[in-house]
């Protein structure tokens, strides 16, 4: 398939253009990534996502797919063959959709939080709050994974994908706050995951480097305190 | 019957949500047993089933729980293949689950926000309700269903607007629906309501008048003090 037959609307730091991107790598597809300049949407991303005008955006041929989780579904039913993203027993599938939903209901707001809450106490109440989210996450990463290095068993799967995606702004959020998040001593299957997460070939070169992300988050705060006009 | 694979539903009698499972089974025609949750008095098997949440519906599948209606919907609809209610096709699967997202974070949160607020509040969550709805109404078209000839995934996630909506404008005192700005959605109200399985498994009107009343004066009760 020639690699302008998939194209990736997205940019950079978002954990969310991560996740597709992980998906193509993990099934070799080859694919063309647009970037989107921060501040603008370009007329394909309108035209792509005209209800949500939102990053990520597949395009497969000419058809846009959004929705970072819908896109990797599609990513592994359209390219079926091995390795598989999503597992193959029902329950599983349920289960995994389950914390995925979670991550994304609970456990990034909780991330968010910790930036925005003002003062001290409200800090560690947002803190508190992640690290509880954590514990829980710690406890399905032990049942999914059943002693393989991954929530999907020995490759990366789907919650992998969804939840590994905010370990780059995880660990941004551990810098700016001077916290320790994830850690071994609350949560070592998880702090020993991370690491093999961020260092398999599917994600290497998409999960973005923590200081670079630092940085694009104080660019990101000086445009939200003082918005162009 | 009890048995290896005995399927349980724990909900209650005018949770929308509970409605999405229930259609679900009776259009696989799937046996299960319902279990009506008090939820003021949950359960222990509830709260053992799901923990994290403790919410209704909760699908238990030979003593394995399932949560959240959407999750539950698509592991009914992969474990009994018979009259699938998502389509084959990827791109028409994810087209399909895009807008059963729309319809949750869009229109139903729209549709909280007005319920819950009164004033300017409740005006643009209006218009944001109207807004979202608009979006249906064009995905909806001339079509007989969201799935087409046949009631399909997208029409169960929908299918709490055929029916609860209405109390919920009611109660919450406010109007967005509407047949000459809403033609399609219309149709497809009337469509859905009058499928067979839907039509027998719907809460009792003035049961379901009484749980939104009760909801909306303990949240205007709670923004008393605001």
């Amino acid at each position: 398939m020639a690699k302008s037959d998939v194209k990736v609307l997205g940019a950079w730091p978002s954990p969310f253009v991560m996740r597709p991107r992980i998906a193509l790598n993990i099934k070799s597809v080859d694919y063309e990534f647009l970037q989107e300049t921060l501040g603008s949407k370009s007329e394909l991303l309108l035209k792509s996502n005209p209800v949500h005008k939102k990053i990520p955006v597949l395009i497969h041929g000419d058809k846009p797919v959004c929705e970072s989780l819908i896109i990797v579904e599609y990513i592994d039913e359209t390219w079926s063959s091995a390795p598989s993203i999503l597992p193959s027993d029902p329950y599983d599938r349920a289960t995994a959709r389950f914390w995925a939903a979670y991550v994304d209901d609970k456990f990034f707001p909780s991330m968010k939080e910790i930036g925005f809450a003002e003062g001290v106490e409200a800090k560690k109440a947002a803190i508190q709050q992640l690290v509880d989210g954590l514990i829980l996450l710690e406890d399905a990463y032990v049942k999914c994974s059943k002693g393989k290095p991954f929530f999907g068993g020995n490759q990366i799967g789907y919650l992998d994908i969804a939840f590994g995606s905010y370990l780059g702004w995880l660990r941004v959020t551990e810098k700016s706050n001077e916290v320790k998040l994830l850690d071994e001593a609350k949560t070592p299957g998880l702090a020993k995951w991370a690491e093999i997460f961020c260092a398999d070939p599917a994600v290497k070169d998409v999960m973005p480097e923590t200081d670079k992300l630092a940085e694009f988050a104080k660019v990101l705060a000086k445009m939200r305190a003082a918005p162009p006009k | 019957m009890a048995g290896a694979d005995h399927l349980k539903l724990l909900g209650t009698k005018q949770s929308m949500f509970t409605y999405r499972v229930v259609w679900a089974l009776k259009l696989k025609g799937i046996e299960y047993e319902f279990i009506e949750e008090d939820l003021f008095n949950k359960s222990s098997l509830l709260l053992q089933s799901n923990p994290i949440h403790k919410k209704v519906p909760v699908l238990v599948h030979a003593g394995k729980p399932i949560s959240e209606s959407r999750l539950i919907l698509e592991y009914i609809d992969e474990t009994w293949k018979e009259r699938p209610m998502l389509p084959e096709d990827p791109l028409e699967r994810a087209h399909m689950r895009f807008w059963a997202s729309f319809v949750d974070d869009k229109l139903m949160e729209a549709s909280r926000k007005a319920f819950a607020s009164s004033g300017e509040d409740q005006a643009k969550a209006t218009e944001l309700t109207a807004e979202a709805l608009k979006f249906l109404e064009e995905e909806i078209g001339g079509k007989k269903f969201f799935g087409g000839e046949e009631m399909g995934f997208l029409d169960i996630m929908m299918g709490w607007f055929a029916y609860w909506f209405p109390f919920i404008e009611e109660v919450g005192g406010f109007k967005v629906m509407d047949p000459t700005k809403f033609p399609c959605i219309t149709a497809w109200t009337n469509n859905f309501l009058q499928v067979p399985i839907v039509h027998q498994n719907l809460p009792q009107p003035d049961e379901l008048r009484n749980v939104f009343l009760g909801f909306r004066s303990f949240l205007l009760s709670a923004h008393k003090d605001h």
